[in-house]
């Protein structure tokens, strides 16, 4: 029983039954309308046919008086299943015709009545239904002409049988395909439920069967598959994240917490003590940073900072972001430059200038020229003297992605190392001298995802290229920004 | 985002800066009548004896409901909001304020230090939005930019400090004799410090105000824009005016008097 109503409960099931209620009710009125129509026609040639008589007799009447009335009507009385005649006197008293008995007063009214009958030569059978016209002859005699109706009964009868049949086959039919269908369908639905609760449970790769009829379930089994592969990313990243977070603010933590408790077991004097305290500031001060970065990153990737996306010119970001840092590149010894051509864009203005600002910093920190990098021929050591010292900023669109490029001529970042690189926390081994939270480029790389775009980092020859690229503004409809979260390497 | 970088504050800068500014509120009878919204009660106290030990008068109110009618019926230079409070939000404080004509500044400190929740917060009638955690020179420098906003003179068109002087309609810059010829971010870089001679201006509201920015640069680039300005209008002359104030950020400012 349960199983039957769980069968009931399904959507299909439960079309079914409308669409079975209307199929009979269609079924009913067809016929129905049918029988109607059906009846009407036969009535129809009924007054016809008799008309037509009325109007033969009435000219008998009028020619040869009642005499030859009388004589035509007997004469045609006596055929087998002919009309109803019966000719009476102003009296009432019958004259001639085959009809023994009628309803009281239908030879009073003229015109057209339905009447129950008796034939005079069936006297002892039950009443038939007749439909009959009574006209008044100048004398005072009046003609009743009638018909049987038993041909229109039986015509009514064998219609309602139909319809009686039918409507229980559309029933029958319809309530074994409602059931097959549902069926089927709680059978995929129940699979579907099945894979989803062991989801639930905990195992995250599980993955919904999709069939391959292409039909509806099948489409919605692959976007939620489509969904659960975003998920278990996430669930990844997030996981990764924390990961993170525990080893890269628990180590700075730790530190903070041996510096103070050194200070509070070795420091004798103020001057000790402040020492100590003002580590202790910078190093939090380090991990509110560090904190914030990772908050950034995390929230650029979750696509939350959509809110604040405007229309702007990423050549006047580059520009910008060239004016704030030349004056540090040039103390360290280096020369930034711009080249900005139009490209518009659709975005966070705010993370864009931070994702360039942080590629910038990264070409401050590490794109100073090797020393001794020169073993080729002496023409290509002048030439190279010259451009390692330059930074460049690069806005442009290139087809429909604006480009977004830092270039240095530093040491660059090997081959294998570039996609790690961008990964959270990552330094690399020759930066792990220099300050730094190791999250620039994975912030870079996150507001690139958010925008639907990505970073790339590569060779430079020598030193690095980083490249923000990503989807330019199209006119007023700009197509969204499929949010991916893995993050594109070299 | 922004604010954090400059939380260098070290106990020996935070000495330094609390004599320093003592004697400035002495000479220029700056003092300010600040209520400060928190509902914190150890960080409310800090910022309370923060801002006496240098020399303004501060209120607390605890919740919002609090907050809002003693703002809304003292005389206050700047109010200080925390975002988020018991019984009515910071946000709804400041809106009711605004609504009842009281224009008083306010500065709004939240755990949401978001681009997108900054410009919340100014939408919403706030004058300034610090996010926390924050250094306490980085708000003492923003709370006295907004009082002086609040009381302070109409904007001029020349700003004078010593001997230095800026057209700002003219973009001409000139020290004693000398006319100095700075780049148009050099101008206006000097323009927002002038604007505020004898104010701490910090690194960050240098970077908010000049640039427009809202991060935080990892490096001193600041720093760097302010030392070229320094050699521009300072050097070869005997008085400094541009001074760097240790764990606060740099001022201008007419040294002998």
């Amino acid at each position: 029983m349960t199983a039957f109503g769980k069968l009931f409960r399904t959507t299909a099931f439960r079309l079914t039954l409308v669409y079975l209620l209307l199929f009979a009710l269609f079924a009913a009125s067809l016929l129905g309308y049918f029988a109607w129509n059906t009846r009407r026609l036969i009535t129809d040639q009924i007054t016809a046919t008799v008309g037509e008589e009325i109007g033969l007799l009435s000219d008998v009447f009028n020619r040869r008086g009642l005499r030859g009335l009388v004589f035509a009507i007997e004469n045609r009385a006596l055929r087998p299943g002919s009309n109803l005649y019966l000719v009476t006197t102003p009296a009432g008293l019958a004259v001639a015709g085959n009809v023994g008995s009628l309803q009281p007063g239908v030879m009073a009214t003229t015109g057209w009545t339905e009447t129950a009958y008796r034939r005079l030569d069936e006297q002892d059978k039950t009443d038939h239904r007749a439909l009959v016209n009574v006209t008044e002859l100048s004398n005072g005699f009046r003609l009743l002409i009638g018909r049987d109706l038993e041909e229109r009964h039986r015509i009514f009868a064998i219609v309602a049988s139909a319809a009686q049949w039918s409507v229980l086959i559309v029933v029958i039919l319809g309530l074994g395909g409602g059931i097959f269908v549902a069926r089927r369908v709680l059978h995929r639905i129940d699979a579907m439920t099945g894979t989803t609760q062991r989801i639930m449970a905990g195992d995250l790769s599980g993955r919904l069967v999709v069939g391959r009829s292409g039909d509806e379930l099948d489409r919605l089994a692959e976007n939620l598959n489509a969904m659960l592969e975003r998920i278990e990313a996430l669930m990844m990243g997030l996981k990764e994240v924390s990961d993170n977070i525990a080893h890269d603010l628990k180590t700075p933590l730790t530190r903070l917490r041996n510096r103070a408790e050194e200070a509070l077991a070795k420091s004798s004097n103020e001057s000790e003590y402040r020492a100590a305290l003002e580590r202790t500031i910078e190093e939090s001060d380090g991990l509110i940073r560090t904190f914030n970065a990772l908050l950034m990153i995390a929230r650029a990737e979750s696509g939350q900072a959509r809110d604040n996306m405007a229309d702007f010119d990423a050549a006047e970001v580059a520009q910008g972001i060239q004016e704030l840092y030349e004056p540090l590149a040039e103390d360290n010894g280096l020369v930034l430059g711009v080249q900005a051509e139009p490209a518009p864009l659709h975005g966070n203005r705010e993370l864009i200038s931070q994702a360039l600002a942080n590629l910038v910093e990264n070409a401050i920190k590490y794109g100073q020229p090797r020393p001794a990098a020169q073993p080729l021929g002496a023409d290509t050591a002048v030439v190279t003297a010259e451009a390692d010292k330059t930074i460049l900023i690069e806005a442009r669109r290139e087809g429909d992605r604006i480009i977004l490029g830092v270039i240095d001529h530093g040491s660059g970042i090997p081959e294998a190392d570039r996609t790690h690189a961008i990964e959270r926390f990552v330094r690399l081994e020759a930066s792990r001298t220099l300050p730094g939270s190791g999250l620039g480029l994975s912030l870079a790389s996150a507001v690139a995802t958010l925008h639907g775009g990505d970073l790339t980092l590569s060779d430079a020859q020598p030193g690095l290229r980083a490249t923000l690229s990503i989807p330019a503004r199209t006119g007023e409809g700009l197509a969204a920004p499929t949010p991916d979260v893995q993050q594109n390497g070299a | 985002m922004a604010g954090e970088h400059l939380a260098a504050l070290r106990a020996g800068d935070r000495h330094a800066m609390v004599t320093e500014r003592r004697t400035l509120l002495a000479d220029s009878s700056n003092q300010m009548r600040l209520l400060i919204i928190e509902d914190d009660r150890e960080s409310a106290d800090y910022l309370v004896k923060a801002f006496r030990e240098v020399g303004h008068v501060a209120e607390l109110a605890s919740d919002g409901e609090e907050g809002l009618s003693l703002a809304d019926g003292g005389d206050y230079d700047v109010l200080v909001i925390d975002r988020m409070l018991p019984k009515r939000d910071g946000l709804s404080v400041i809106g009711s304020l605004r609504d009842k004509g009281n224009r008083t500044p306010a500065l709004i400190l939240s755990a949401l230090g978001q681009v997108d929740d900054r410009i919340k917060g100014l939408r919403a009638g706030g004058d300034d939005y610090l996010p926390k955690p924050y250094a306490f020179a980085e708000l003492l420098a923003r709370v006295e930019v907004l009082s002086r906003r609040h009381g302070g003179p109409a904007e001029d068109t020349v700003y004078r400090v010593g001997d230095l002087e800026l057209d700002r309609l003219s973009h001409r810059v000139a020290r004693g004799a000398d006319e100095l010829t700075l780049q148009p971010r050099e101008f206006r870089l000097l323009e927002y410090l002038m604007k505020h001679a004898g104010q701490v201006v910090t690194r960050t509201m240098l970077l908010e105000n000049v640039w427009d920015y809202h991060f935080d640069p990892q490096t001193n680039v600041i720093d760097v824009h302010i030392s070229r300005l320094r050699s521009k209008i300072d050097k070869g002359f005997e008085r400094p005016l541009l001074h760097t104030i240790r764990g606060a950020g740099y001022m201008i400012r007419d040294g002998v008097r």
